[in-house]
Protein backbone atom coordinates (compact mmCIF):
# COMPACT_ATOMS: atom_id res chain seq x y z
CA UNK A 1 0.00 0.00 0.00
CA UNK A 2 3.09 2.40 -0.70
CA UNK A 3 2.23 4.19 -4.48
CA UNK A 4 -1.01 5.07 -5.77
CA UNK A 5 -3.26 3.06 -7.89
CA UNK A 6 -5.57 6.09 -8.90
CA UNK A 7 -4.82 9.54 -8.46
CA UNK A 8 -7.64 12.03 -8.78
CA UNK A 9 -6.75 15.63 -9.18
CA UNK A 10 -9.17 18.82 -8.81
CA UNK A 11 -11.77 16.91 -10.50
CA UNK A 12 -14.69 19.47 -11.29
CA UNK A 13 -18.53 18.23 -12.65
CA UNK A 14 -20.98 20.11 -13.02
CA UNK A 15 -24.88 19.58 -13.71
CA UNK A 16 -26.38 23.16 -14.64
CA UNK A 17 -26.30 24.86 -11.12
CA UNK A 18 -25.67 21.44 -9.37
CA UNK A 19 -21.90 21.25 -8.51
CA UNK A 20 -21.80 16.86 -8.38
CA UNK A 21 -17.99 16.76 -8.04
CA UNK A 22 -16.20 19.99 -6.18
CA UNK A 23 -12.71 20.16 -6.70
CA UNK A 24 -12.26 16.63 -5.43
CA UNK A 25 -8.87 15.31 -4.99
CA UNK A 26 -8.07 11.82 -3.67
CA UNK A 27 -5.51 9.11 -4.16
CA UNK A 28 -6.23 5.67 -3.81
CA UNK A 29 -3.69 3.28 -2.58
CA UNK A 30 -2.76 -0.26 -4.72
CA UNK A 31 -4.40 -2.98 -3.11
CA UNK A 32 -6.17 -1.05 -0.83
CA UNK A 33 -10.34 -0.95 0.09
CA UNK A 34 -11.12 2.76 -0.36
CA UNK A 35 -14.71 3.16 0.52
CA UNK A 36 -16.64 6.30 -0.43
CA UNK A 37 -19.29 7.05 1.61
CA UNK A 38 -21.66 9.98 1.77
CA UNK A 39 -25.52 10.76 1.79
CA UNK A 40 -27.64 10.43 -1.55
CA UNK A 41 -27.17 12.74 -4.49
CA UNK A 42 -23.57 13.65 -2.61
CA UNK A 43 -21.73 12.81 -5.97
CA UNK A 44 -20.73 9.44 -5.46
CA UNK A 45 -21.60 7.52 -8.90
CA UNK A 46 -20.86 10.63 -10.73
CA UNK A 47 -17.22 10.02 -9.22
CA UNK A 48 -17.34 6.30 -10.47
CA UNK A 49 -18.34 7.58 -13.89
CA UNK A 50 -15.69 10.24 -13.80
CA UNK A 51 -13.40 7.52 -12.89
CA UNK A 52 -14.27 4.84 -15.30
CA UNK A 53 -15.15 7.15 -18.15
CA UNK A 54 -18.90 7.20 -18.96
CA UNK A 55 -18.34 11.04 -17.67
CA UNK A 56 -16.73 13.33 -18.93
CA UNK A 57 -15.45 15.77 -16.15
CA UNK A 58 -15.45 19.66 -16.58
CA UNK A 59 -11.78 20.16 -14.96
CA UNK A 60 -9.55 17.76 -13.12
CA UNK A 61 -7.57 14.86 -14.12
CA UNK A 62 -7.20 10.95 -13.28
CA UNK A 63 -4.15 9.31 -13.23
CA UNK A 64 -4.10 5.25 -13.11
CA UNK A 65 -0.38 3.67 -12.19
CA UNK A 66 0.68 6.70 -13.60
CA UNK A 67 -0.68 7.56 -17.09
CA UNK A 68 -3.24 10.14 -17.32
CA UNK A 69 -6.60 8.50 -18.49
CA UNK A 70 -8.63 11.43 -18.46
CA UNK A 71 -9.84 11.49 -22.07
CA UNK A 72 -9.78 7.60 -22.47
CA UNK A 73 -13.06 6.26 -23.12
CA UNK A 74 -14.22 3.09 -21.38
CA UNK A 75 -13.62 -0.14 -23.67
CA UNK A 76 -9.88 1.30 -23.32
CA UNK A 77 -10.28 1.69 -19.65
CA UNK A 78 -11.68 -1.66 -19.09
CA UNK A 79 -8.03 -2.95 -21.46
CA UNK A 80 -5.93 -1.49 -18.82
CA UNK A 81 -7.73 -3.20 -16.12
CA UNK A 82 -10.59 -1.18 -14.74
CA UNK A 83 -13.64 -2.26 -14.04
CA UNK A 84 -16.87 -1.06 -12.94
CA UNK A 85 -20.41 -2.41 -11.42
CA UNK A 86 -23.03 -0.50 -11.63
CA UNK A 87 -25.66 1.01 -9.10
CA UNK A 88 -28.67 -0.04 -11.55
CA UNK A 89 -27.70 -3.34 -12.49
CA UNK A 90 -26.33 -3.25 -16.10
CA UNK A 91 -26.47 -6.67 -17.73
CA UNK A 92 -27.14 -7.96 -21.42
CA UNK A 93 -31.11 -8.93 -20.04
CA UNK A 94 -31.74 -11.12 -23.03
CA UNK A 95 -28.80 -13.55 -22.52
CA UNK A 96 -28.18 -16.40 -19.95
CA UNK A 97 -25.99 -15.30 -16.85
CA UNK A 98 -22.90 -17.92 -18.17
CA UNK A 99 -23.55 -15.67 -21.50
CA UNK A 100 -23.25 -12.24 -19.61
CA UNK A 101 -19.88 -13.35 -18.13
CA UNK A 102 -18.52 -15.09 -20.78
CA UNK A 103 -18.40 -12.02 -23.24
CA UNK A 104 -16.82 -9.97 -20.12
CA UNK A 105 -14.36 -12.85 -20.23
CA UNK A 106 -14.01 -12.28 -24.49
CA UNK A 107 -13.78 -8.60 -23.88
CA UNK A 108 -10.18 -9.28 -22.13
CA UNK A 109 -9.07 -12.32 -24.81
CA UNK A 110 -8.45 -10.60 -27.71
CA UNK A 111 -10.30 -8.90 -30.55
CA UNK A 112 -13.58 -10.63 -31.35
CA UNK A 113 -13.51 -10.46 -34.99
CA UNK A 114 -13.77 -13.77 -35.18
CA UNK A 115 -16.80 -14.92 -37.29
CA UNK A 116 -17.30 -18.70 -37.36
CA UNK A 117 -16.66 -20.67 -34.17
CA UNK A 118 -19.52 -20.38 -32.13
CA UNK A 119 -18.51 -18.53 -29.13
CA UNK A 120 -20.61 -21.02 -26.59
CA UNK A 121 -18.06 -23.61 -27.91
CA UNK A 122 -15.17 -21.80 -27.15
CA UNK A 123 -13.98 -23.85 -24.10
CA UNK A 124 -11.74 -21.30 -22.30
CA UNK A 125 -14.54 -18.25 -21.86
CA UNK A 126 -17.00 -21.11 -21.05
CA UNK A 127 -14.38 -22.41 -18.30
CA UNK A 128 -13.45 -19.18 -17.09
CA UNK A 129 -16.63 -17.82 -16.72
CA UNK A 130 -17.91 -20.95 -14.92
CA UNK A 131 -15.14 -20.17 -12.15
CA UNK A 132 -16.27 -16.89 -11.61
CA UNK A 133 -19.33 -18.34 -11.14
CA UNK A 134 -18.49 -20.67 -8.31
CA UNK A 135 -16.56 -18.17 -6.90
CA UNK A 136 -19.63 -15.88 -6.13
CA UNK A 137 -21.82 -19.53 -5.72
CA UNK A 138 -24.06 -18.72 -8.75
CA UNK A 139 -23.00 -21.55 -10.92
CA UNK A 140 -26.61 -23.18 -10.58
CA UNK A 141 -28.24 -20.06 -12.41
CA UNK A 142 -25.43 -20.28 -15.13
CA UNK A 143 -28.42 -21.30 -18.09
CA UNK A 144 -31.16 -18.80 -17.22
CA UNK A 145 -31.53 -15.72 -18.52
CA UNK A 146 -30.84 -12.67 -16.78
CA UNK A 147 -34.38 -11.06 -16.70
CA UNK A 148 -35.28 -14.38 -15.14
CA UNK A 149 -32.74 -13.69 -11.94
CA UNK A 150 -33.95 -11.92 -8.72
CA UNK A 151 -33.05 -8.66 -8.00
CA UNK A 152 -30.10 -10.01 -5.38
CA UNK A 153 -29.03 -12.55 -8.64
CA UNK A 154 -28.82 -9.91 -10.82
CA UNK A 155 -26.60 -7.86 -8.36
CA UNK A 156 -24.12 -10.65 -7.89
CA UNK A 157 -24.06 -11.67 -11.74
CA UNK A 158 -23.09 -7.44 -11.67
CA UNK A 159 -20.15 -8.23 -9.98
CA UNK A 160 -19.38 -11.39 -11.35
CA UNK A 161 -19.39 -9.64 -14.88
CA UNK A 162 -17.22 -6.89 -13.52
CA UNK A 163 -14.33 -9.43 -12.12
CA UNK A 164 -14.65 -11.50 -15.33
CA UNK A 165 -12.13 -9.43 -17.02
CA UNK A 166 -9.14 -9.89 -13.84
CA UNK A 167 -9.30 -6.74 -13.17
CA UNK A 168 -6.46 -4.83 -11.08
CA UNK A 169 -9.04 -1.94 -9.61
CA UNK A 170 -12.74 -2.10 -9.56
CA UNK A 171 -14.55 0.43 -8.83
CA UNK A 172 -18.11 -0.95 -7.01
CA UNK A 173 -21.39 1.43 -7.06
CA UNK A 174 -23.61 -0.07 -4.19
CA UNK A 175 -22.88 -3.76 -4.49
CA UNK A 176 -25.55 -4.73 -2.03
CA UNK A 177 -28.10 -1.98 -2.96
CA UNK A 178 -31.24 -3.87 -2.70
CA UNK A 179 -29.56 -6.95 -1.34
CA UNK A 180 -31.00 -9.06 1.15
CA UNK A 181 -29.37 -9.73 4.63
CA UNK A 182 -27.78 -13.36 3.64
CA UNK A 183 -26.66 -11.96 -0.04
CA UNK A 184 -25.25 -8.89 1.60
CA UNK A 185 -23.32 -11.35 4.17
CA UNK A 186 -21.77 -13.35 0.97
CA UNK A 187 -21.00 -10.69 -0.94
CA UNK A 188 -18.94 -9.15 1.98
CA UNK A 189 -17.27 -12.55 2.28
CA UNK A 190 -16.36 -12.45 -2.07
CA UNK A 191 -14.81 -8.70 -1.19
CA UNK A 192 -12.85 -10.06 2.07
CA UNK A 193 -11.48 -12.66 -0.19
CA UNK A 194 -10.01 -10.09 -2.37
CA UNK A 195 -8.74 -7.56 -0.14
CA UNK A 196 -4.97 -6.92 -0.29
CA UNK A 197 -5.35 -8.40 -3.66
CA UNK A 198 -6.68 -6.29 -6.05
CA UNK A 199 -7.71 -2.38 -5.44
CA UNK A 200 -11.33 -1.70 -4.76
CA UNK A 201 -13.28 1.82 -4.89
CA UNK A 202 -16.23 0.60 -2.82
CA UNK A 203 -19.31 2.70 -2.46
CA UNK A 204 -21.80 1.65 0.01
CA UNK A 205 -24.73 2.85 2.34
CA UNK A 206 -24.63 -0.56 4.26
CA UNK A 207 -22.21 0.94 6.83
CA UNK A 208 -21.47 -2.70 8.61
CA UNK A 209 -19.95 -3.75 5.45
CA UNK A 210 -18.30 -0.54 5.14
CA UNK A 211 -16.87 -0.68 8.13
CA UNK A 212 -16.09 -4.28 8.07
CA UNK A 213 -14.39 -4.26 4.74
CA UNK A 214 -12.42 -0.90 4.49
CA UNK A 215 -9.01 -0.11 4.93
CA UNK A 216 -9.94 3.82 4.28
CA UNK A 217 -12.96 5.46 4.25
CA UNK A 218 -13.65 9.25 2.19
CA UNK A 219 -16.75 11.13 3.39
CA UNK A 220 -18.36 12.93 0.02
CA UNK A 221 -20.89 15.61 1.10
CA UNK A 222 -22.63 18.16 -1.71
CA UNK A 223 -19.54 16.75 -4.39
CA UNK A 224 -16.66 17.68 -1.76
CA UNK A 225 -14.55 14.99 0.53
CA UNK A 226 -14.80 16.34 3.86
CA UNK A 227 -12.68 13.79 5.35
CA UNK A 228 -10.33 10.81 4.49
CA UNK A 229 -8.99 8.30 6.71
CA UNK A 230 -8.90 4.84 8.56
CA UNK A 231 -12.53 3.88 9.63
CA UNK A 232 -11.58 4.78 13.89
CA UNK A 233 -10.60 8.01 12.46
CA UNK A 234 -13.72 8.34 10.51
CA UNK A 235 -15.95 7.10 13.14
CA UNK A 236 -14.48 9.90 15.61
CA UNK A 237 -14.64 12.66 12.98
CA UNK A 238 -16.65 15.34 14.43
CA UNK A 239 -17.93 16.85 10.78
CA UNK A 240 -18.64 13.42 9.56
CA UNK A 241 -20.76 12.74 12.43
CA UNK A 242 -22.94 16.03 12.18
CA UNK A 243 -22.77 16.14 8.44
CA UNK A 244 -23.14 11.95 7.96
CA UNK A 245 -23.41 9.74 10.40
CA UNK A 246 -26.12 11.23 12.22
CA UNK A 247 -24.18 10.86 16.02
CA UNK A 248 -24.36 7.33 15.57
CA UNK B 1 -32.68 -18.71 -28.60
CA UNK B 2 -30.09 -18.59 -26.38
CA UNK B 3 -29.75 -21.14 -23.86
CA UNK B 4 -32.68 -23.43 -25.50
CA UNK B 5 -33.13 -27.23 -24.53
CA UNK B 6 -32.13 -29.71 -27.17
CA UNK B 7 -35.32 -29.81 -28.07
CA UNK B 8 -35.87 -26.41 -28.57
CA UNK B 9 -33.20 -26.42 -30.60
CA UNK B 10 -34.41 -29.68 -32.98
CA UNK B 11 -38.22 -27.71 -33.25
CA UNK B 12 -36.30 -24.68 -34.39
CA UNK B 13 -34.62 -26.58 -36.67
CA UNK B 14 -37.29 -27.89 -37.86
CA UNK B 15 -39.10 -24.54 -38.43
CA UNK B 16 -36.38 -22.96 -40.05
CA UNK B 17 -36.14 -25.83 -42.51
CA UNK B 18 -40.03 -25.93 -43.34
CA UNK B 19 -39.97 -22.62 -44.21
CA UNK B 20 -36.27 -23.02 -46.67
CA UNK B 21 -38.05 -26.55 -48.34
CA UNK B 22 -41.24 -24.80 -48.80
CA UNK B 23 -39.77 -21.55 -50.55
CA UNK B 24 -37.75 -23.73 -52.74
CA UNK B 25 -39.86 -26.85 -53.39
CA UNK B 26 -43.38 -24.74 -53.95
CA UNK B 27 -42.41 -22.81 -57.07
CA UNK B 28 -40.89 -25.81 -58.74
CA UNK B 29 -43.78 -27.93 -58.55
CA UNK B 30 -46.26 -25.18 -59.64
CA UNK B 31 -43.48 -24.24 -62.49
CA UNK B 32 -43.63 -28.22 -63.52
CA UNK B 33 -47.92 -28.17 -63.36
CA UNK B 34 -47.57 -25.12 -66.01
CA UNK B 35 -47.83 -22.54 -63.45
CA UNK B 36 -44.57 -20.92 -64.70
CA UNK B 37 -45.57 -16.99 -63.51
CA UNK B 38 -45.34 -18.09 -59.82
CA UNK B 39 -41.82 -19.46 -60.88
CA UNK B 40 -40.85 -15.59 -61.17
CA UNK B 41 -42.19 -14.06 -58.36
CA UNK B 42 -40.20 -16.88 -56.36
CA UNK B 43 -37.20 -15.38 -57.98
CA UNK B 44 -38.26 -12.23 -56.92
CA UNK B 45 -38.90 -13.29 -53.45
CA UNK B 46 -35.59 -15.01 -52.92
CA UNK B 47 -33.68 -11.65 -54.06
CA UNK B 48 -35.48 -9.44 -52.06
CA UNK B 49 -34.89 -12.11 -49.02
CA UNK B 50 -31.57 -12.23 -49.41
CA UNK B 51 -31.44 -7.98 -48.86
CA UNK B 52 -33.81 -8.67 -45.96
CA UNK B 53 -31.65 -11.15 -44.57
CA UNK B 54 -28.74 -8.86 -45.19
CA UNK B 55 -30.47 -6.52 -43.14
CA UNK B 56 -31.69 -7.90 -39.95
CA UNK B 57 -28.22 -8.30 -39.06
CA UNK B 58 -27.90 -5.14 -38.39
CA UNK B 59 -31.75 -4.44 -38.02
CA UNK B 60 -32.65 -7.75 -36.02
CA UNK B 61 -29.21 -8.69 -34.45
CA UNK B 62 -27.70 -5.17 -34.06
CA UNK B 63 -30.47 -3.43 -33.13
CA UNK B 64 -29.92 -0.41 -35.94
CA UNK B 65 -32.56 0.66 -38.13
CA UNK B 66 -31.37 1.51 -40.92
CA UNK B 67 -34.17 3.10 -43.82
CA UNK B 68 -31.64 3.56 -46.48
CA UNK B 69 -30.20 -0.43 -47.37
CA UNK B 70 -31.95 -0.23 -50.49
CA UNK B 71 -29.43 1.63 -51.80
CA UNK B 72 -27.35 -1.51 -51.70
CA UNK B 73 -29.71 -2.64 -54.09
CA UNK B 74 -28.93 0.10 -56.19
CA UNK B 75 -25.14 -0.16 -56.40
CA UNK B 76 -25.49 -4.28 -56.88
CA UNK B 77 -27.94 -3.93 -59.79
CA UNK B 78 -26.18 -0.72 -61.35
CA UNK B 79 -23.01 -2.68 -60.72
CA UNK B 80 -24.33 -5.37 -63.26
CA UNK B 81 -26.19 -2.91 -65.61
CA UNK B 82 -23.20 -0.40 -66.41
CA UNK B 83 -20.51 -2.71 -67.28
CA UNK B 84 -23.48 -5.24 -69.44
CA UNK B 85 -24.01 -1.74 -71.37
CA UNK B 86 -20.69 -0.68 -72.20
CA UNK B 87 -20.05 -4.37 -73.20
CA UNK B 88 -22.65 -3.65 -75.92
CA UNK B 89 -22.52 0.13 -76.41
CA UNK B 90 -18.14 0.35 -76.59
CA UNK B 91 -16.40 2.97 -74.55
CA UNK B 92 -15.27 2.48 -70.72
CA UNK B 93 -13.04 -0.70 -71.77
CA UNK B 94 -11.77 -1.06 -67.89
CA UNK B 95 -15.17 -2.54 -66.88
CA UNK B 96 -17.21 -3.19 -70.05
CA UNK B 97 -17.57 -6.56 -69.69
CA UNK B 98 -20.37 -8.98 -69.39
CA UNK B 99 -18.17 -11.68 -66.92
CA UNK B 100 -20.61 -12.68 -63.91
CA UNK B 101 -17.63 -12.70 -61.40
CA UNK B 102 -16.70 -9.27 -62.23
CA UNK B 103 -20.16 -7.87 -61.73
CA UNK B 104 -20.11 -9.35 -58.49
CA UNK B 105 -16.96 -8.07 -57.29
CA UNK B 106 -18.16 -4.87 -58.04
CA UNK B 107 -21.33 -5.06 -56.78
CA UNK B 108 -19.65 -6.33 -53.45
CA UNK B 109 -16.71 -4.05 -53.72
CA UNK B 110 -18.53 -1.10 -54.03
CA UNK B 111 -21.25 -1.63 -51.49
CA UNK B 112 -18.72 -2.51 -49.00
CA UNK B 113 -16.68 0.51 -49.42
CA UNK B 114 -20.65 2.66 -49.68
CA UNK B 115 -21.35 0.69 -46.30
CA UNK B 116 -18.27 1.65 -44.82
CA UNK B 117 -18.04 5.57 -45.64
CA UNK B 118 -21.44 6.27 -44.74
CA UNK B 119 -21.63 3.81 -41.82
CA UNK B 120 -18.72 5.59 -40.18
CA UNK B 121 -20.97 8.39 -39.97
CA UNK B 122 -23.74 6.96 -39.34
CA UNK B 123 -22.81 5.00 -36.31
CA UNK B 124 -21.79 8.21 -34.61
CA UNK B 125 -25.40 8.91 -34.07
CA UNK B 126 -28.67 6.82 -32.59
CA UNK B 127 -31.97 6.49 -32.54
CA UNK B 128 -33.77 8.77 -35.03
CA UNK B 129 -30.95 10.47 -36.20
CA UNK B 130 -29.60 7.38 -37.30
CA UNK B 131 -32.67 6.71 -39.07
CA UNK B 132 -33.01 9.96 -40.79
CA UNK B 133 -29.00 9.92 -42.02
CA UNK B 134 -28.98 6.79 -43.50
CA UNK B 135 -32.30 7.78 -45.18
CA UNK B 136 -30.24 10.60 -46.46
CA UNK B 137 -27.32 9.10 -47.69
CA UNK B 138 -29.92 6.35 -49.64
CA UNK B 139 -31.38 9.45 -51.29
CA UNK B 140 -28.11 11.02 -51.91
CA UNK B 141 -27.51 7.73 -54.10
CA UNK B 142 -31.24 7.77 -55.61
CA UNK B 143 -30.80 12.02 -57.12
CA UNK B 144 -26.96 10.37 -57.82
CA UNK B 145 -28.23 7.48 -60.67
CA UNK B 146 -30.97 9.90 -61.26
CA UNK B 147 -28.46 12.51 -62.44
CA UNK B 148 -26.85 9.87 -64.76
CA UNK B 149 -27.85 10.36 -68.26
CA UNK B 150 -26.16 8.31 -69.68
CA UNK B 151 -27.84 5.22 -67.65
CA UNK B 152 -31.04 6.58 -68.52
CA UNK B 153 -31.45 8.98 -65.71
CA UNK B 154 -34.90 8.21 -63.16
CA UNK B 155 -36.16 5.81 -66.49
CA UNK B 156 -34.05 3.80 -65.81
CA UNK B 157 -31.73 0.88 -67.58
CA UNK B 158 -32.98 -2.53 -69.90
CA UNK B 159 -30.12 -4.89 -69.35
CA UNK B 160 -29.24 -6.80 -73.09
CA UNK B 161 -27.53 -9.03 -71.89
CA UNK B 162 -27.48 -11.20 -68.44
CA UNK B 163 -24.22 -11.77 -66.67
CA UNK B 164 -22.53 -14.54 -68.29
CA UNK B 165 -20.94 -17.42 -65.85
CA UNK B 166 -18.82 -20.78 -67.04
CA UNK B 167 -22.05 -23.46 -68.08
CA UNK B 168 -24.35 -21.29 -65.91
CA UNK B 169 -27.04 -19.73 -68.44
CA UNK B 170 -29.64 -17.05 -66.70
CA UNK B 171 -31.56 -16.49 -69.09
CA UNK B 172 -32.97 -20.01 -67.76
CA UNK B 173 -35.82 -19.24 -65.11
CA UNK B 174 -34.93 -22.66 -63.82
CA UNK B 175 -31.52 -21.87 -63.48
CA UNK B 176 -31.51 -18.34 -62.34
CA UNK B 177 -34.13 -18.95 -59.64
CA UNK B 178 -32.11 -21.87 -58.27
CA UNK B 179 -28.84 -19.81 -58.73
CA UNK B 180 -30.39 -17.06 -56.76
CA UNK B 181 -32.34 -19.74 -53.49
CA UNK B 182 -28.63 -21.04 -53.62
CA UNK B 183 -27.10 -18.08 -52.63
CA UNK B 184 -29.18 -17.53 -50.08
CA UNK B 185 -29.04 -20.65 -48.34
CA UNK B 186 -25.54 -19.85 -48.31
CA UNK B 187 -26.13 -16.40 -46.86
CA UNK B 188 -28.36 -17.93 -44.33
CA UNK B 189 -25.85 -20.78 -43.11
CA UNK B 190 -23.29 -17.80 -42.83
CA UNK B 191 -25.81 -15.66 -40.94
CA UNK B 192 -26.26 -18.47 -38.53
CA UNK B 193 -22.07 -18.82 -37.96
CA UNK B 194 -21.83 -15.04 -37.76
CA UNK B 195 -24.84 -14.28 -35.14
CA UNK B 196 -23.65 -17.17 -33.43
CA UNK B 197 -19.81 -16.37 -32.82
CA UNK B 198 -17.62 -14.03 -31.21
CA UNK B 199 -18.24 -11.39 -33.04
CA UNK B 200 -22.41 -12.12 -33.21
CA UNK B 201 -22.75 -11.90 -29.56
CA UNK B 202 -20.78 -8.86 -29.33
CA UNK B 203 -23.46 -7.30 -31.68
CA UNK B 204 -26.38 -8.70 -30.39
CA UNK B 205 -24.45 -7.90 -26.71
CA UNK B 206 -24.29 -4.10 -27.89
CA UNK B 207 -27.92 -4.61 -29.21
CA UNK B 208 -29.23 -5.17 -25.56
CA UNK B 209 -26.97 -2.74 -23.54
CA UNK B 210 -24.52 -0.86 -25.20
CA UNK B 211 -22.83 0.75 -22.41
CA UNK B 212 -22.57 -2.66 -20.29
CA UNK B 213 -20.81 -3.81 -23.25
CA UNK B 214 -18.59 -0.79 -23.99
CA UNK B 215 -17.47 -1.26 -19.62
CA UNK B 216 -16.85 -4.97 -20.10
CA UNK B 217 -14.20 -2.99 -22.90
CA UNK B 218 -16.02 -3.61 -26.27
CA UNK B 219 -15.30 -0.89 -28.75
CA UNK B 220 -18.73 -1.74 -30.07
CA UNK B 221 -18.58 1.51 -32.87
CA UNK B 222 -16.35 -0.73 -34.62
CA UNK B 223 -17.93 -4.02 -34.31
CA UNK B 224 -21.56 -2.05 -35.46
CA UNK B 225 -19.37 -0.80 -38.57
CA UNK B 226 -18.00 -4.35 -39.60
CA UNK B 227 -21.78 -5.46 -39.69
CA UNK B 228 -22.66 -2.82 -41.62
CA UNK B 229 -20.03 -3.22 -43.63
CA UNK B 230 -21.36 -7.04 -44.03
CA UNK B 231 -24.44 -6.07 -44.39
CA UNK B 232 -23.77 -4.08 -47.13
CA UNK B 233 -21.88 -6.37 -49.54
CA UNK B 234 -24.50 -8.97 -49.12
CA UNK B 235 -27.25 -6.53 -49.70
CA UNK B 236 -25.09 -5.86 -52.80
CA UNK B 237 -25.02 -8.88 -53.97
CA UNK B 238 -28.81 -8.87 -53.75
CA UNK B 239 -28.87 -5.98 -56.06
CA UNK B 240 -26.92 -7.75 -58.37
CA UNK B 241 -29.14 -11.10 -58.58
CA UNK B 242 -32.51 -8.62 -58.79
CA UNK B 243 -31.02 -6.67 -61.85
CA UNK B 244 -29.93 -10.10 -63.67
CA UNK B 245 -33.79 -11.13 -62.84
CA UNK B 246 -35.45 -8.06 -64.06
CA UNK B 247 -32.76 -7.09 -66.89
CA UNK B 248 -34.34 -3.75 -65.84
CA UNK B 249 -32.45 -1.22 -63.47
CA UNK B 250 -33.98 2.23 -62.50
CA UNK B 251 -33.05 4.18 -59.40
CA UNK B 252 -36.42 3.63 -58.19
CA UNK B 253 -35.47 0.68 -56.75
CA UNK B 254 -33.01 2.88 -54.08
CA UNK B 255 -35.91 5.18 -53.10
CA UNK B 256 -36.22 5.20 -49.42
CA UNK B 257 -39.94 3.38 -49.61
CA UNK B 258 -37.50 0.49 -50.86
CA UNK B 259 -35.92 0.51 -47.77
CA UNK B 260 -39.19 0.97 -46.08
CA UNK B 261 -40.12 -2.55 -47.47
CA UNK B 262 -37.41 -4.02 -46.42
CA UNK B 263 -37.63 -3.30 -42.90
CA UNK B 264 -40.98 -4.00 -43.07
CA UNK B 265 -40.15 -8.16 -44.18
CA UNK B 266 -37.80 -7.95 -41.23
CA UNK B 267 -39.89 -7.36 -38.90
CA UNK B 268 -43.08 -9.15 -40.18
CA UNK B 269 -41.44 -12.16 -40.74
CA UNK B 270 -39.13 -12.22 -37.37
CA UNK B 271 -36.20 -9.66 -36.85
CA UNK B 272 -33.28 -11.33 -34.98
CA UNK B 273 -34.79 -14.91 -36.64
CA UNK B 274 -33.20 -17.07 -38.96
CA UNK B 275 -35.61 -17.18 -41.77
CA UNK B 276 -37.69 -14.77 -40.71
CA UNK B 277 -36.62 -12.16 -43.53
CA UNK B 278 -37.37 -15.17 -45.93
CA UNK B 279 -41.35 -15.45 -44.09
CA UNK B 280 -41.28 -11.59 -44.52
CA UNK B 281 -40.30 -11.26 -48.18
CA UNK B 282 -43.01 -14.44 -49.14
CA UNK B 283 -45.58 -12.30 -47.72
CA UNK B 284 -44.91 -9.31 -48.85
CA UNK B 285 -44.12 -10.49 -52.90
CA UNK B 286 -47.43 -12.31 -52.53
CA UNK B 287 -49.08 -9.36 -50.74
CA UNK B 288 -47.94 -6.95 -53.25
CA UNK B 289 -48.88 -9.10 -56.29
CA UNK B 290 -52.54 -9.61 -55.37
CA UNK B 291 -53.27 -6.38 -53.43
CA UNK B 292 -51.70 -4.34 -56.65
CA UNK B 293 -54.33 -5.97 -58.80
CA UNK B 294 -56.85 -4.40 -56.98
CA UNK B 295 -56.12 -1.29 -55.46
CA UNK B 296 -53.47 1.86 -55.88
CA UNK B 297 -53.39 2.09 -52.04
CA UNK B 298 -51.65 -1.60 -51.99
CA UNK B 299 -49.33 -0.26 -49.20
CA UNK B 300 -52.24 0.11 -46.54
CA UNK B 301 -52.80 -3.02 -45.90
CA UNK B 302 -49.20 -3.61 -45.41
CA UNK B 303 -49.43 -0.60 -42.84
CA UNK B 304 -51.97 -2.60 -41.06
CA UNK B 305 -50.43 -6.10 -40.84
CA UNK B 306 -47.30 -4.45 -39.59
CA UNK B 307 -49.34 -2.92 -36.60
CA UNK B 308 -51.09 -6.27 -35.71
CA UNK B 309 -48.04 -8.41 -36.11
CA UNK B 310 -46.19 -6.35 -33.94
CA UNK B 311 -49.05 -6.07 -31.16
CA UNK B 312 -49.98 -9.98 -31.66
CA UNK B 313 -46.49 -11.13 -32.40
CA UNK B 314 -43.69 -9.03 -31.56
CA UNK B 315 -40.86 -10.60 -32.58
CA UNK B 316 -42.56 -11.36 -36.09
CA UNK B 317 -44.36 -14.03 -37.25
CA UNK B 318 -42.18 -17.00 -37.59
CA UNK B 319 -41.91 -16.40 -33.73
CA UNK B 320 -44.99 -17.83 -33.51
CA UNK B 321 -43.68 -21.24 -34.19
CA UNK B 322 -40.18 -20.71 -32.58
CA UNK B 323 -39.73 -22.25 -29.11
CA UNK B 324 -37.76 -19.23 -26.66
CA UNK B 325 -35.79 -19.91 -23.83
CA UNK B 326 -37.64 -21.39 -21.14
CA UNK B 327 -36.99 -18.96 -18.46
CA UNK B 328 -39.12 -15.89 -20.43
N1 LIG C 1 -26.95 13.16 -15.73
C1 LIG C 1 -27.26 14.08 -14.80
N2 LIG C 1 -27.87 15.23 -15.16
C2 LIG C 1 -28.17 16.15 -14.24
N3 LIG C 1 -27.93 16.03 -12.93
C3 LIG C 1 -27.34 14.90 -12.49
C4 LIG C 1 -26.98 13.86 -13.42
N4 LIG C 1 -26.41 12.85 -12.72
C5 LIG C 1 -26.42 13.24 -11.44
N5 LIG C 1 -26.96 14.47 -11.29
C6 LIG C 1 -27.08 15.21 -10.03
O1 LIG C 1 -25.81 15.23 -9.43
C7 LIG C 1 -25.90 15.02 -8.05
C8 LIG C 1 -25.07 13.82 -7.67
O2 LIG C 1 -25.72 12.64 -8.15
P1 LIG C 1 -25.11 11.20 -7.96
O3 LIG C 1 -25.99 10.26 -8.67
O4 LIG C 1 -23.70 11.21 -8.33
O5 LIG C 1 -25.26 11.00 -6.40
P2 LIG C 1 -24.97 9.72 -5.50
O6 LIG C 1 -24.07 10.16 -4.42
O7 LIG C 1 -24.55 8.59 -6.33
O8 LIG C 1 -26.41 9.43 -4.89
P3 LIG C 1 -27.09 8.06 -4.45
O9 LIG C 1 -26.60 7.71 -3.09
O10 LIG C 1 -28.56 8.37 -4.42
O11 LIG C 1 -26.75 7.05 -5.48
C9 LIG C 1 -27.38 14.90 -7.73
O12 LIG C 1 -27.84 16.17 -7.32
C10 LIG C 1 -28.00 14.51 -9.03
O13 LIG C 1 -29.31 15.00 -9.11
MG1 LIG D 1 -25.26 6.75 -6.81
Amino acid sequence: MTEPALEICNLVKHFGGVTASDDISLSIMANEIHAIIGPNGAGKTTLVSQLFGSLAPDGGKVRFKGKDITSLPTYKRSALGLARSFQITSLIMSMSVLDNVALAVQAHEGHSFKFWKPARKVETLRLRATEILQQIDLVERADSKVSALSHGERRQVEIAVALAGEPSLLLLDEPMAGMGAIESAQMVEILKQMKGEKTIVLIEHDMDAVFALADRISVLVYGRIIATGSPDEIRQNEDVRRAYLGEA
Amino acid sequence: MFSLSKNGRARNGWVNFTVLACTGVIPLLLYVAGQTFYLDLATRMVCLAIAAISLNLILGYGGMVSFGHAVFIGIGAYAVGIPAYHATYGEFDLIASYNGFLHILLAVAFSSLFALVTGAISLRTKGIYFIMITMAFGQMIYFFFVSLETYGGDDGLTIDARSEFPAVKLDNAIVMFLVCYVIMLLVIFAMYKIVNSRFGMVLQGAKDNEERMRAMGFNTFKYRLTAYVIAGALCGLSGALLGNFTTFISPEMIDWTRSGELIFMVLLGGGGTLAGPLVGAAIFVVLEEVLSSFTIYWHLPFGIMLILAVLFARKGLLSLFLKEDGDD
